[in-house]
Parts: structure tokens; sequence; C-alpha cells
């Protein structure tokens, strides 16, 4: 066992028992974000990025677009395609190499809550049905890992969609230099993702809290409060009513997050 | 993916004849292959799943292992032919995704604790799918884990429930699934019905959601019942063991 997993350890214990006294580490609500920014068009080169902080997490979202062919079954739509690295440089744990369960974890949660949300309106993309379509890429780069990437990484993406402006795309070139307007949007989904740690429920976990958590849920809400997206993890439960009533906080904080793209 | 024009729901009843709240036939049996410390075959609508559990044995790579407790590996797999269009053989991102939230349900329920430093490998392979792969895998992975007389506090019963031509429905057959309008699977510890797997993907209002769930967690109550089942049938074959030579001593004998 490394110095690193027996200092996690120590902390885990005290982080319970805070929890045990309905306490958090930095004294926050249990339905409480920590400090949230964001700058859009942070990378101006890239067709649509955001830099977003949660407290001391910060993730940078790039968007690229390319015309590629369509999906056999949905002939006349764009395509998503959302991709993660968790950058060596973001914490002592994560190393270079091909993406591992959490990051292919964390791009499918996050690329599920702007998919089913319809966040995109994929059928605007269509360039030539069954043969050409626009290509949405989203790439999460994680650079200091303090906790929460789920909403981090959503925020981001959500917020670099807003500002994506689409190239131009003339005689089969898509012509990089020149915008034809901005990506069509039709929806901003927000995910919330809350642990529990022994019989607490809190919101946006710290690394302490996310290293301690029994257990996690992300759920991702609409402009009409409605769920298009939820993941659960970590090898704990929760019961059925933990589950709504993360659900009815996950609505309310989506509406404030929603304010600030 | 869009609707083609596919009526979902007709008369009250499903495309399939079912009504709302009603399972495709499940059959699972356990034991079935010979070099598996436990395994189980499952079929769930046309869905077909082998799973083979091995261990607890020893932790390779080395460094894998922990101290306190033994690491579960689970393999969510698809077999090339077990889809229309040929799946390319190996891990994709979903299935890392899935077997990643499999294991961590699976930790919940059995006693890893007790063999600290050692393994426990899950194997499940999808050789026929159609709709509810990942809830068909986890039901017949945790009856795998009890054929293999691993100690588990209580099985994991998985069903999903979702919404489909307008409807809450239980277990989503291929076509809801594909053009229907949410996807709800869960998994549950049926003794104290906490939820150990959760995800959602589409669109629900809070009702249909909370509809849904509990839904689903009805069929998970139905299917435990078939897990129960099956291992009560499985192991009323097992043949009592041979019986010990009794050997007596003599007490002349002992003295020499």
């Amino acid at each position: 066992m490394s110095s690193e997993e027996i200092k996690w350890e120590v902390k885990s214990d005290y982080i319970h028992a805070l929890a045990q006294k309905g306490i958090r580490q930095d004294n926050r609500k249990t339905d409480e974000y920590r400090k949230i920014q964001i700058t859009p068009n942070y990378i101006p080169h890239a067709p649509g990025s955001a830099l977003v902080k949660i407290g001391a997490t910060q993730v940078l979202v790039g968007v690229s677009m390319g015309v590629g062919t369509p999906y056999p079954d949905s002939q006349a739509s764009g395509v998503l395609m959302t991709g993660c690295e968790l950058v060596p440089m973001a914490s002592p744990s994560f190393e270079s190499g091909p993406p591992r369960p959490p990051a292919i974890e964390l791009a499918r949660v996050v690329d599920r809550g702007i998919r089913e949300s319809n966040s995109i309106d994929f059928d605007k993309l269509c360039i030539t049905e069954g043969e050409a379509v626009w290509m949405v890429m989203i790439d999460l780069h994680i650079l200091d890992y303090a906790g929460n990437l789920f909403d981090a990484a959503e925020l981001a993406s959500i917020a670099a969609l807003y500002n994506t402006k689409m190239p131009k795309y003339e005689d089969g070139k898509v012509i990089r230099e020149e915008t034809s307007g901005k990506l069509p949007l039709l929806k901003k989904p927000i995910e919330c993702t809350f642990v529990k740690i022994g019989n607490m429920i809190m919101l946006d976990p710290m690394l302490e809290e996310e290293k301690s958590l029994d257990a996690r849920i992300t759920l991702a809400t609409t402009e009409d409060s409605s769920l298009c997206a939820a993941q659960k993890g970590g090898n704990g439960s929760f019961t059925e009513k933990e589950i709504m009533d993360t659900f009815d906080i996950a609505v309310e904080k989506g509406k404030d997050l929603r304010k600030l793209i | 993916m869009k609707n083609p024009g596919i009526e979902l729901f007709k008369d009250g009843k499903r495309l399939d004849g079912r009504k709302v709240d009603e399972l495709r036939p499940i059959k699972i049996e356990a034991g079935v292959l010979e070099r598996a410390d436990g395994s189980a075959y499952l079929e769930w609508g046309a869905n077909k799943v082998l799973v083979a559990v091995y261990g607890p044995k020893e932790c390779l790579p080395r460094h894998l292992s922990d101290p306190y407790k033994a690491v579960l590996t689970y393999r969510y797999n698809m077999a090339p032919f077990s889809v229309d269009d040929r799946k390319r053989p190996g891990p994709d991102r979903r299935s890392t995704e899935i077997s990643k939230i499999s294991a961590e349900a699976l930790e919940k329920v059995v006693l890893l604790e007790q063999f600290p430093n050692s393994m426990i490998k899950v194997f499940c392979e999808v050789l026929q799918a159609d709709a509810g792969t990942r809830c068909a895998s986890l039901t017949a992975a945790s009856v795998a884990l009890a054929d293999a007389g691993i100690p588990m506090r209580d099985l994991v019963a998985s069903c999903a429930a979702g919404k489909a031509g307008g409807e809450v429905i239980l277990d989503l057959g291929k076509k809801e699934d594909n053009f229907g309008e949410a996807d709800v699977p869960i998994a549950i510890t049926p003794h104290d019905e906490e939820i150990v797997l959760f995800q959602m993907d589409g669109a629900l209002s809070k009702e249909e959601f909370q509809k849904a769930v509990s839904l689903a967690k009805q069929g998970c109550k139905t299917i435990h019942e078939i897990q129960k089942a099956a291992l009560k049938k499985r192991f009323e074959q097992v043949k009592p063991p041979i019986k010990a030579v009794k050997t007596e001593i003599k007490k002349s004998e002992v003295s020499k």
C-alpha cells in the first residue's frame, strides 16, 4: 500500500466522522456548490471552447467541427462524439495512455446528457442525406482534479457548445477560416452530482469527499424540469426516496447553473 | 434513434402483446460450465447470456491486490454475432462502462473482506442481444457468484423500465428500446430494496420517473424469485459427498 493510499484512508475516516455529524469539511451546506467560474471561448482558435472551475477543479473543453458520413440508422442527422483525457498533470493518480474506465465513464455520462436532451439540433447538421453530415466532437481536457469532474465537464461542454461557430462548407470542403453561423442548439442540460457518505448525501463533492464516497449519483435535467440522463457509481447504494430527493435538488440547481451560461 | 412510424402501443398492448408491467419470459440455469468455479446461463426474451465466475484466487497482477479485501473484476462482452451488424470483437467504450458499474453493484453484496489479497473474476458473454443485456448479465452474474459458493449478503436482481409509445413500461424490448422515449436500468438487493445500479437516458418527468423506478423494482423482485429457484434447483441436483470411511483404532494398537 502506497503512502498516498494510506493518507486517503486516514482522511476518509475523518470525512466519515464529519458526515455522521452532518458536517462537510469546508462547512458547505449539503446542496451547495463551490464557487463556479466559467470562461467561454478560452481557446479562440477552436470553433468552441470553455474553461470551467468548480472550486479547485478545472476542466477545459474544446469543440471541433468536421464533416463525415452519418450513421446508417440516422441518415439525416449530425454526429456527436465525446472523448475525455484525464491529463496526467491533473492528479498524481492519472497516468498517460489509452483512456481507462473512469475516463470512459465520464465521457459517456457527459455525452448522454447532451445527446439524450437533444441539446444539439442534429437535424440541422445534415448536409446531404446519407452522405455528408456535420460531426460535433467534444474533447474533455481535465486540467486539475479536485472532485466533481462530471458537473464541471458537462457545464464546460454546454458552455463550449454555446459559443461554437460552424465553419463554412463549400463544394465538399470545410473552410475553417470562415464561419457560417452558430451551432444550432435547443437545450441546456445540466448535470448535478451527489455523493453518499454514511447516510449523508451531498452535492458537488470535493476531492476528499469523492475519495471517501460510498455511492455517487449524477442526474442531468433540462429546462422543463425533466430528467434526461442519470448514472450511479460507487459500491454503495441508494434508496428510491434518496434518488427522488436528489432529483428535486438537481432540478432547482439546474435552474441556477443554466443562468451562468 | 428516430421512430420511423412504428406504433409501440396499440389497444393497451405492446408490440409483443405484453401488458405495461409484464416481463419477457426468463429462464436461468446455474452450474452450466465445467471449468469455472461458478456459472449461470440465462435466457430473457431473445437475450442469451452466459456467465462464468473464477475465484477467489491469487490476485494477479499483484499490484492490483488489496490487503483489506478481494478485488472483483467484471467483464461484460458482446459476441460479434450477438447483434444484427457484426460487433467488432473486444471491449469498446460502452462495454467498459457497463463492466465498471456492474462490478460496483456486485461489490456491495459480495463479502470481499473475507478474501484479502485475492481476486474474484466475473465474465459475462452476451451470445444473443435483444435489449436489456446489462440487466440480464448482472442478474446471471449474481447467480453464478452464488453457484461458486462465494459468500454474499444478498443476490443482485436487475431489470429495466422505461417509456415507449407514451407509456411507462417494464422491461423494454428491442424496438421499444430503440424507438422509445426513455430507458431506466436498475439493480437492487432484494432484501432491503437498496438500489445498487442505476442509469437513465431519454426524457422523463418526475412522475414518470417515479413510476418507472417503482415498476423496475417490482420487476427485480420477480426476477429474484427466478434466481432463487435456479439456485435451489442447482443444489438439489448436487449429490451428497461420498461417506467417509469409518476406521476404528483399537486401544491396544495406540498403546504400542
